[in-house]
């Protein structure tokens, strides 16, 4: 199999900072890596090695075949870039941005202005056009930079979280572009701290925590990594929620957790549904749902990195014990 | 069907040859100036400033510095553009910074042009301004009475000396810009460099009352050396030695700023 996209034993610090501590990755032709990972994990630093941005202190690093420290130059005409913050000169208009970078690739005038307007009609930025950028809205400044970067027709597009701060509609549009990107035949790395958009997207995952790379697979793979399954319980009656709780912890051995009229608990052996089943007939307790389903991303991130602050400590030690 | 990206055979050159890296800064400096037509503010700032000081200096300074506001124009239009040529390095290193902390100059970075192109594109727009910002003077300064003496050959003249400054005062503007980490730093770093070496000059007014130390210093001061060289040009004076003297001025600033400058875009952020 070709890869796109080749790296091994990336590192680079700044100061006592170990951005990258030896990081190896690879991106078949065509595919979608999607790295996750939290704030400060490396994620940006790895994109701005790959797209010739700065240089590697140690580990070596291909993109189409080309070395990213020696071939700087091919591999720059082969890559497009989309950065965290959207990388438009606001005070241009969407035309004269894209009429730039088309210039910048060499192409003649009437061909830059003729690529901008065939890109600004793809990202429906057409009545926006001849506006100065810092008139766009977030979502539209956004398609603004991913149309730049796909001027010169990239075969490797590195999109640095590219939904961050977007609203839900603009994000499920942007999927919408990168998914036919992918169609197109391009190869893409996208870093996101967002589990949902990588299991959206992504034919491969790598986790990325304190400049290294901790985990890798399918999403399937992962999530199929901490073993477990996750059970919820929903009874009719809410009166009747500490009956239900019993029969879970009876059945599956466990103290569940209890949140919002609703039981939950890990469980490894899928039998214990019918066991709680009968269980709950039993004791009359109706079920409103009644559900087994695989450990989200989520989850699966949590057990991984162990440390997000925005959870509670108590999912945490779960997780990592799980 | 069309697709976005329908792949092209790519050119395999290893570097950028010197007519696209011509074409790369020329569309640097479109980019660069078609932002005016965007924001007509930015004419006005880059105008009005240098009026005012102008007018400023003329009207409120002018009788109690030369006697008379027509003789203290005559002086002092020159000096006020040659600190002019400092004070346009500010906005230099200010939009160079913005276009880093933005992520535009990354994104200039990721693409295969010219390393250089960023930079020369930057500062030759900035040159284009600096001619605007001259023949406003000499428009205003007409208008007030200033009389240029030595005809097309001085104006000519200036001209050239000014550009080959500017160019020069830019690597340290670009030095600032790279470097300073974010566009307040650069504002403060650059005008806490530029008010001391402009106004320790004889740019306003005559070296000649300052005492032994500073009129040691504003003599070799190349804001003086500049305006002296500008007031040779415009009405009559001393050109060879101040020219000279801005001149080697100027190739100083570039040989210790611009491999300095070079080094820090080098090394990226």
């Amino acid at each position: 199999m070709r890869y796109a996209i080749q790296a091994e034993g990336l590192a680079k610090h700044y100061g006592a900072t170990k951005a990258l501590d030896g990081v190896g990755l690879v991106v078949p032709q065509g595919r979608l890596l999607g790295v996750l990972g939290p704030n400060g994990a490396g994620k940006t630093t790895a994109v701005r090695v790959l797209a010739t941005l700065i240089r590697p202190d140690a580990g070596r690093a291909e993109v189409g075949g080309f070395d990213v420290v020696r071939d700087a130059h091919q591999v720059r005409s082969l890559i497009g870039l989309t950065g965290q913050y959207a990388s438009v000169d606001e005070s241009l208009t969407g035309t004269e941005n894209l009429v730039m970078i088309g210039r910048l690739l060499d192409l003649p005038r009437r061909a830059a202005k003729a690529r901008a307007a065939e890109l600004l009609t793809r990202f429906e930025l057409t009545e926006a056009a001849d506006r100065a950028a810092k008139t766009y809205s977030g979502g539209m400044r956004r398609r603004l930079d991913l149309a730049a970067s796909l001027v010169g027709r990239p075969q490797v597009l590195f999109l640095d979280e590219p939904t961050t701060g977007l609203d839900p509609r603009s994000r499920t549009e942007l999927w919408g572009v990168v998914r036919s990107l992918i169609a197109d035949g391009v190869t893409v790395l996208l870093t996101t701290q967002y589990l949902e958009e990588a299991d959206q997207l992504a034919d491969d995952i790598v986790v990325f925590d304190h400049g290294r790379v901790i985990a890798s697979g399918t999403p399937d793979e992962l999530k199929a990594t901490t073993g477990t399954q996750v059970l919820e319980l929903k009874p009719v009656d809410g009166e009747r929620l500490g009956q239900a709780e019993s029969v879970v912890a009876t059945v599956v051995g466990v103290r569940p957790d209890v949140a919002e009229g609703r039981v939950s608990v890990r469980v490894k052996d899928p039998a214990v549904v019918p066991a709680i089943v009968r269980a709950l007939d039993d004791l009359g307790v109706v079920a409103a749902e009644l559900t087994l389903r695989k450990s989200s991303l989520d989850e699966v991130f949590l057990a991984l990195t162990g440390d997000n602050p925005a959870q509670p400590a108590r999912h945490v030690k779960e997780a990592v014990s799980a | 069907m069309t697709t976005l990206t329908e792949t092209l055979p790519k050119p395999a050159a290893r570097r950028v040859g010197p007519r696209a890296t011509l074409n790369h800064s020329l569309t640097l400096t479109w980019r660069n100036l078609v932002q005016i037509k965007h924001d007509p503010w930015e004419l006005l700032g880059l105008s009005v400033q240098p009026i005012m000081l102008l007018l400023l200096f003329v009207y409120v300074f002018g009788g109690a510095i030369a006697g008379n506001t027509t003789d203290y124009l005559q002086f002092a239009l020159p000096g006020i553009i040659a600190q002019n040529v400092l004070y346009s390095t500010v906005g230099t290193a200010i939009a160079l910074n913005t276009d880093i902390a933005k992520g535009v100059f990354d994104r200039l970075r990721s693409l295969p042009i010219a390393r250089t192109a960023p930079l020369t594109g930057r500062i030759v727009a900035d040159s284009v301004k600096q001619l605007w910002a001259l023949g406003l003077f000499l428009g205003i300064g007409a208008l007030l009475g200033f009389r240029v003496q030595n005809g097309v050959g001085g104006v000519l003249g200036t001209v050239a000396l000014l550009m080959v400054f500017t160019l020069s005062m830019s690597w340290l503007a670009v030095l600032v810009g790279l470097t300073a980490k974010n566009p307040e730093r650069v504002q403060l770093l650059t005008f806490s460099l530029i008010m001391p070496l402009t106004f320790t000059s004889n740019a306003f007014v005559p070296s000649e009352t300052m005492p032994g130390w500073l009129r040691t210093w504003a003599e070799v001061n190349p804001v003086s050396q500049l305006a002296d060289a500008v007031r040779g040009m415009l009405i009559g004076g001393e050109v060879a030695a101040p020219t000279t003297n801005s001149l080697l001025w100027a190739v100083g600033v570039i040989v210790v700023f611009a491999p300095l400058a070079v080094r820090a875009f080098r090394r990226g952020r």
